[in-house]
């Protein structure tokens, strides 16, 4: 068997839309790699860039981040601020020299199982290709 | 957080549904091992009783702080555990659950890499759960008045049975009468009762009921607040006529100088109307109603001498004066019955409907054979040559449903028997005629369906399997092209109408409900209810309830059944009179908050204001939260620059040790 980088990869997801479409996935039985570990945030608005970095820090390869579809916010407007935030975030990080395909923000709503699994498959195959996470690894964080 | 952490840590098998793909065991062992961890089980069933009674047994005996379980979705069963911890004694917010079910078990195949995900999952939610903190819920009052948007049939029932509880009910429609799409049906199958005879009278019982106040001929135009607490402001539209005058007489609608001009839409354009008009006899408010983009005096300024319709009127209720009104109030609970549109063939070219005058949908067919319609329910037809009474008549089933290339999957589960019982009303009333059916399955599911299908069979209508290719013209006969797949035989079929049985579609304008309300839509574009069987009338927005067809395709029985749940369901608060505030609340620090107000001005919800505290003999602005309007969505925090505003159990503290186990080792 050929040895194939597996990345890690953190993911933030809102409560209403993209957490329940995970969920719907599972139910639904859609298959995607293992690749992805889930963080549940009530909203993405609630992620906080430092997350983002925080997670490159600690380990992980690639960073993805979902939630409603803009308009659909179940507060509202919390997407947007996210869509704003994490979109300055893409261009510091590469900016910084961070490969930017390992960051990416997509959404799907609670009814998208399967748009879910082309995300996550995205975003792996986006880590893999951009390779093993380093640049931040010098020093470990202990919270 | 004086006292020290000891956790329990319980891995559900869900019988196979987690154990088939995740070894329990090694995960059980990984937890034991993870700091704090007193004690870690694992168990077929959780949420079973004897599964909750190990995890209260150890929170006595053990001494247990803290719970992870590692189960099943937190949106499934967190409720259930937060109860158990609660009745063990522990606050129910010391709870942290890992989903191994449907984000790991269910959703991969590899036994290793499964297990080594939950591993992680298990080990991110113990990191949590040692930093979360004890909450408590509070209650505040509910409004004891419901909003119901959209009066026809599973409005106006759900309006009534809210009403007849004793509560206030605001019954909005858009149109200027109540009644909804089962007031332009003819009979109902499959008993074949008048449609009108049986929802009049409770559109009549909408309109007059002491408790319901019927804002028709308006719409809902801001939505505010939550459960128990909703904030609603409605568009009356003006009527242009006083309705505390208008007597409905209709002598306005008779001398209007564009009488007849307009397509009536109650008749599906069959009939005529105009500027000034009612929509159907039987309508109620029984008001005349103004169109403002047909009338000449409200669009060009004049109207002849002068309008007709003023002089008309005996009871002097024209009045162009009148304004739009924005009506306000405080509702506990909304019930969305916004209903359907229905397939518009014209996305279907083959079949010729844009162009053929006899090619008509199937609730034009309604139009046409309905007594109070613009025929008097007589069956004639012009064929582009002339008016005749159509001998030769086609159904043609499953036109914009069951169909992928315009993007309905869906069946519409009313055509086939509304096609039935159309088809038998043309054998009613045209003996002679020769009438046949073109379908894929004839579904008869409900009660009485299969008997009326066969009904129907035995008056000599005949149904033949095939999906029609093509309607085209041959003299003054409209000819079919089809392949009968019984017989595997092409076939032509000339006849002299054909009614296409169009399927239920979401409202047109189903967007502005949905930016109204945060409601979701499911893939076939209807709004989305809370769980597809157990929570079918309720929506992810607490307080907000679903009802009839904009929850997707049903018939009236079902939607009769529907409106009854959704209004028991929006019972529940405002009977109760109090509804929960989630404690997961966000709280500012105002020892390090420095008052920029940047929190103030991103909160959705205005629930964060600047209040003036005394720090160590300063003077200073701090952000303060309120927490009855506060919904726990944490933008707030994303924004702090300082740190200082945190959502409850997802504290920066909370969650970067998730982060940190799940980055971890690879």
């Amino acid at each position: 068997m050929s040895e194939q980088f597996e990345p890690n990869i953190v993911a933030f997801l809102c409560n209403w839309c993209s957490y329940a479409g995970a969920d719907l996935a599972g139910t639904s039985r859609v298959q995607y790699p293992a690749n992805i570990k889930i963080i549940r945030v009530m909203c993405s608005g609630r992620v906080n860039p430092l997350f983002v970095v925080n997670a490159l820090q600690q380990g992980a390869d690639g960073v993805l981040i979902s939630g409603c579809h803009p308009g659909d916010c179940h507060y509202m407007e919390g997407n947007f601020y996210a869509r704003r935030r994490l979109k300055l975030l893409k261009e510091l990080l590469e900016f910084i020299g961070v490969d930017p395909r390992r960051f990416n923000m997509s959404w799907v709503s609670a009814s998208e199982g399967h748009k879910w699994k082309e995300v996550v498959e995205k975003a792996v195959e986006d880590a893999r290709a951009a390779g093993p996470f380093d640049q931040f690894r010098r020093r470990q964080i202990g919270w | 957080m004086t006292e020290k952490p000891k956790l329990g840590v319980y891995i559900c098998h869900c019988g196979i549904n987690i154990a088939a793909t995740v070894d329990v065991e090694a995960v059980t062992e990984y937890a034991q091992a993870l700091p704090n961890v007193v004690i870690a089980r694992n168990y077929s069933y959780m949420c079973s009783d004897p599964g909750q009674l190990l995890i209260k047994n150890d929170i006595k005996e053990k001494g247990l702080n803290r719970v992870v379980v590692a189960s099943c979705s937190p949106r499934m069963h967190e409720p259930t555990f937060r109860k158990a911890l609660q009745e063990a004694g522990l606050n129910p917010y010391y709870l942290e659950m890992a989903n191994i079910r449907e984000q790991c078990s269910w959703v991969h195949e590899d036994r290793e890499a499964a297990t080594a995900k939950a591993k992680k999952l298990v080990a991110a939610a113990v990191a949590k759960v040692r930093l979360l903190e004890p909450l408590t819920s509070r209650e505040v009052d509910a409004e004891p008045a419901a909003l119901v948007i959209g009066a026809g049939i599973a409005g106006i029932q759900a309006a009534l049975d809210i009403a007849d509880a004793g509560f206030k009910v605001y019954l909005v429609e858009k149109s200027p009468s109540v009644g909804g799409r089962m007031a332009q049906l003819d009979k109902t199958f499959p008993t074949l009762d008048c449609s009108a005879c049986i929802l009049t009278p409770k559109m009549v019982d909408a309109a007059s009921h002491p408790n319901i106040e019927l804002l028709a001929y308006s719409e809902v135009e801001e939505v505010g607040g939550f459960i128990g607490n909703f904030e609603v402001k409605v568009r009356k539209k003006a009527r242009y006529v006083d309705v505390s005058k208008c007597t409905g007489c209709g002598d306005c609608a008779k001398e209007c100088r564009l009488a007849g001009r307009f397509p009536n839409e109650f008749d599906e354009g069959l009939g005529k109307r105009g500027a000034i008009y009612l929509p159907f006899p039987q309508a109620v408010p029984a008001k005349y109603t103004i169109d403002p983009e047909k009338c000449l005096f409200l669009t060009r300024g004049k109207c002849g001498k002068g309008p007709k319709c003023v002089d008309a009127c005996r009871a002097g209720a024209i009045d162009f004066e009148q304004k739009d009104e924005i009506v306000s109030f405080k509702v506990g609970a909304i019930l969305v019955a916004t209903g359907f549109d229905v397939f518009d063939p014209v996305r279907k070219p083959e079949y010729g409907y844009a162009g053929y005058p006899n090619v008509i949908t199937g609730l034009e067919m309604e139009r046409l054979v309905s007594a109070s319609g613009p025929t008097g329910g007589n069956i004639v037809i012009h064929n582009g040559e002339e008016e005749i009474v159509p001998k030769d008549i086609a159904f043609i089933q499953c036109v914009g449903s069951r169909d992928q290339s315009v993007g309905n999957e869906y069946c519409s589960r009313v055509c086939c028997m509304y096609t039935a019982k159309q088809a038998h009303l043309v054998k009613d009333k045209i003996p002679d005629a020769r009438v046949r059916v073109y379908y894929m399955d004839v579904r008869a599911f409900g009660k009485g369906f299969e008997e009326f299908y066969d009904r129907v069979r035995r008056e000599g209508i005949r149904y033949v399997r095939g999906n029609p290719s093509e309607i085209f013209k041959r003299g003054n006969k409209l000819v079919i092209k089809v392949e009968d797949t019984l017989t595997a035989t092409p076939l032509e079929d000339e006849v002299d109408m054909v009614v296409l049985a169009v399927g239920l579609e979401p409202r047109g304008d189903a967007r502005k409900i949905i930016e109204l309300l945060r409601l979701s839509q499911s893939p076939d574009r209807f709004f989305l209810e809370a769980h597809p069987k157990l929570r079918p009338v309720d929506t992810a927005t607490d307080g907000v309830y679903l009802a009839g067809c904009c929850q997707g395709p049903k018939d009236i029985p079902d939607t009769v059944a529907q409106a009854k749940g959704a209004a028991a369901s929006a019972l529940i608060p405002l009977a109760r009179g109090k509804v929960a505030i989630d404690a997961q609340v966000a709280e500012v620090n105002e020892a390090t908050c420095r008052g920029c107000g940047f929190c103030v001005s991103i909160c959705p919800y205005s629930a964060i204001e600047l209040v003036t505290v005394n720090r160590m003999g300063h003077m200073v602005e701090v952000a303060r939260v309120n927490e009855a309007l506060c919904k726990g969505c944490g933008s707030c925090s994303a924004g702090c620059l300082s740190n200082s505003i945190q959502p409850k159990s997802f504290r920066d503290r909370q969650i970067l040790p998730q982060i940190a186990a799940l980055g971890g080792t690879r």
